[in-house]
């Protein structure tokens, strides 16, 4: 639990779960939590500390999630993620990688996506829901519901409206404006029409330490697509001339477009691999530069490689010999930053006998593994998602079934093969220990061939309780 | 075991046709089936590998597209370099194109939210040329986007392969429509090879090349792909009259 100075007051500023559990929450003055626990432990706040962390979290996340990043102080991160969210799958995907990835190191998250600033900044600290996406023509209605304390007001300017009645933003919001701003100042409905989306909020850029940067100021702004297209190769060209002196590859850009009403505008691409070729960065840059909106015209543009990596020569394949292996990793990336990164993948065998768990996805980039699952056991080309309950007729419990219905339609079994009988992997789950699944081969008489398998041995009742599934089909 | 020998005229005739389409582009090249009967009904005697060629299952294949699958990678698996799969339901199971000769290795796949970005996705892995084939799973394929895969392939010299594939078996009628693809063939299951004991052989299918550029129609009854990709005749056809030579079905390609 740590304290600090409000005023003159000295207040808990924050406190771990099991104080919060005892009711001393944030902004009880000092004394009275050491009144209210005997053996509490007490720490100076080191504001400095936590600016110069929170900085360092900054760079993490500019480094992994945006090009737009800011620090939130006292204790937040802002991030404008627009054509940065594609890369991880989505909003939503990415709000999670970010939660997952900061719960791996112990800092427990919270985190909002909304259309502005204000209505994020909120809805991240007062909603219920600790990972929540908003689309932005909503964000002003979500965050509405939420109290005034969220709005970035001083504590006095929030004790005064709670005393009036004032619940939550919304309620402010429906009071007519010119007696609000006169009453409590101006900054009452500056902060409400931040939330609100109504007005922009410049942010505080961080920089990554001695970036790789080329920047390109114009006399008058630009905003034709082609224009923006022209100056993006001028700047690669600048930025590969910058990285080959240094010997590096890009492996992530970012393109910033300062607006010239103060807005930035920015898209980043990411490459599987160090790159360091014109034409490729090129052409990955422009493909995303449809998701730029300039406005009334961009005045700079700024090219920075935020992560860039030693590229070696590669000594090229003799035609005499061999031909040349094709790279396709150019086209990895196009589509890697069109779809999103886990879009693409290969398949590898992965250490099981069960057939869900029997295939894992790798990068498509990834050294060959030369592994291959074996030959001798008969698999279907269409697995389905989960298997499916299907009502069987056989002659006795342990053999295949004379016919079955799936999905409505009764099929005659002409032949059939099996059992290959699989366990369960006790090892990942307590509930498999005892599981068994035997599958069979079926054949109806069009020629169709099924992949179905029944639960439990028939022997003994913990195996499984003998009801029958689909779960492939052959071709 | 020979399909009918066009008059020499004619040949000719098809020469000069050929040039005139090539316009200066390079000599297409083929990639045979290695199953004689096959490979003498298709121009060039195999599947030319600068085109798009359209595959669908019959019957429930048509939703499933199973044997359509594995029909589509053993003939990726004879092609040389990496295969793009773009699909847009991540059903298809890597063992099974494994064992039609598909190492693993070899195959990106490519999970693309709908057919139109599937079909984004195979346009620009066809016009990438370092890839030895590209393979999609579309429903709906219109002329002006067939024509678009066509013309990158035939540019990039690398196989198309489209799966046609719908979400109900009642919009296979669909496959009806003309499209720009240089083959079009069904696959339909067909009981297996008997065995001398119980258990299931190995799978037949009825081919149907419904739509041949610069050739002819016809359908074949054939064993599915071994482990190396490649067809075979069944044994007791191979040593029969071929039943596609009789003449039996004839249409402009």
């Amino acid at each position: 639990m740590t304290i600090g100075r409000d005023g003159r007051k000295r207040v808990v500023l924050a406190a771990n779960a099991p104080a919060l559990g005892l009711g001393l929450r944030p902004g009880v003055p000092a004394a009275k939590a050491r009144a209210l626990v005997a053996d509490l432990i007490l720490h100076d706040a080191d504001l400095q500390d936590d600016a110069l962390a929170l900085e360092r979290l900054a760079l993490w996340a500019l480094r992994r999630y945006s090009p737009l990043v800011a620090p939130d102080p006292p204790d937040g991160l802002i991030l404008d993620v627009t054509g940065a969210a594609h890369r991880f799958g989505g909003e939503d995907a990415l709000l999670a990688d970010m939660i997952d990835r900061l719960a791996a190191v112990g800092v427990t998250a919270r985190a909002a996506m909304a259309g502005s600033w204000g209505a994020a900044h909120a809805l991240a600290r007062f909603a219920a829901d600790p990972r929540l996406v908003v689309a932005s023509d909503r964000s002003g209605l979500a965050a509405g519901a939420l109290p005034i304390r969220a709005l970035r007001l001083s504590a006095d300017l929030v004790d005064t409206l709670e005393r009036l009645g004032f619940e939550t933003i919304g309620d402010l919001e429906r009071q007519p404006r010119a007696p609000l701003a006169l009453r409590f100042g101006i900054d009452l409905t500056r902060r409400l029409d931040q939330v609100y989306g109504r007005v922009n909020e410049p942010i505080d850029l961080v920089e990554a330490p001695d970036p790789i940067q080329v920047r390109r100021a114009f006399a008058e702004p630009v905003g034709a697509p082609e224009t923006l297209a022209r100056y993006t190769l001028q700047l690669v060209e600048g930025l590969c001339a910058i990285l080959e002196t240094k010997g590096l590859g890009a492996r992530t850009l970012d393109l910033r477009f300062l607006r010239v009403d103060n807005r930035v505008e920015a898209i980043r691409i990411g490459t599987a691999q160090p790159v360091r070729d014109i034409a490729r960065l090129t052409r990955l840059l422009c493909d995303k530069l449809e998701t730029v909106d300039p406005g009334f015209g961009v005045e700079v543009m700024v090219l920075t490689a935020s992560l860039a990596e030693p590229l070696d020569w590669k000594p090229g394949a003799s035609d005499l010999i061999a031909a040349p292996e094709a790279d396709v990793s150019a086209l990895v990336d196009t589509l890697a930053n069109r779809l999103g990164e886990r879009r693409l993948y290969r398949m590898t065998p992965g250490e099981s006998d069960v057939p869900e768990r029997s295939v894992q996805r790798i990068a498509p980039t990834a050294p060959a593994t030369g592994a291959s699952w074996s030959p001798a056991w008969p698999r279907p080309s269409r697995l389905l998602a989960r298997p499916e309950p299907i009502e069987t007729v056989a002659l006795l419990p342990d053999q295949p079934p004379v016919s079955f219905t799936w999905r409505g339609t009764r099929r005659r079994v002409r032949r059939a093969d099996g059992p290959e009988r699989i366990f369960g992997e006790w090892w990942r789950r307590d509930g498999e220990l005892d599981a068994v699944r035997d599958y069979f081969q079926l054949e109806d008489t069009a020629g169709e061939r099924y992949w179905v398998f029944r639960r439990g041995d028939g022997e003994r009742a913990a195996t499984g309780d003998l009801s029958w599934f689909m779960h492939g089909l052959f071709g | 075991m020979h399909a009918p020998r066009p008059p020499p005229a004619f040949t000719a005739l098809r020469g000069e046709i050929e040039k005139i389409q090539a316009r200066g582009r390079v000599r297409r090249d083929v990639l045979p089936f290695g199953v004689a009967c096959l490979d003498a009904r298709l121009p060039g005697g195999g599947l030319a590998i600068g085109a798009l060629h359209e595959v669908a299952g019959g019957g429930r294949d048509a939703v499933d597209g199973a044997a359509a699958a594995l029909f589509v990678a053993g003939i990726a698996a004879r092609t040389c370099g990496q295969v793009l799969w773009c699909v847009v339901r991540p059903d298809l199971f890597a063992p099974a194109t494994a064992h039609a000769g598909l190492a693993p290795d070899r195959v990106i796949y490519v999970e693309a939210g709908d057919d139109k970005a599937v079909l984004a996705c195979f346009e620009e892995g066809l016009r990438h040329k370092g890839l030895g084939a590209v393979v999609g799973e579309v429903g709906r394929l219109s002329m002006t986007a067939s024509r678009r895969l066509q013309l990158a392939a035939e540019g990039a010299g690398v196989m198309g392969l489209a799966i046609r594939r719908w979400r109900r078996s009642t919009e296979a009628a669909d496959f009806g429509q003309p499209t720009a693809a240089t083959t079009r063939w069904r696959v339909s299951a067909l009981p297996s090879t008997p065995l001398p004991t119980a258990g299931v052989g190995r799978a037949r299918w009825r081919v149907e090349l419904l739509r041949c550029k610069a050739g002819d129609c016809a359908d074949f009854e054939l064993e599915c792909c071994d482990e190396t990709g490649r067809l075979d005749l069944p044994a007791e056809l191979a040593d029969r009259s071929d039943p596609a030579a009789s003449g039996s079905r004839r249409a402009a390609g």
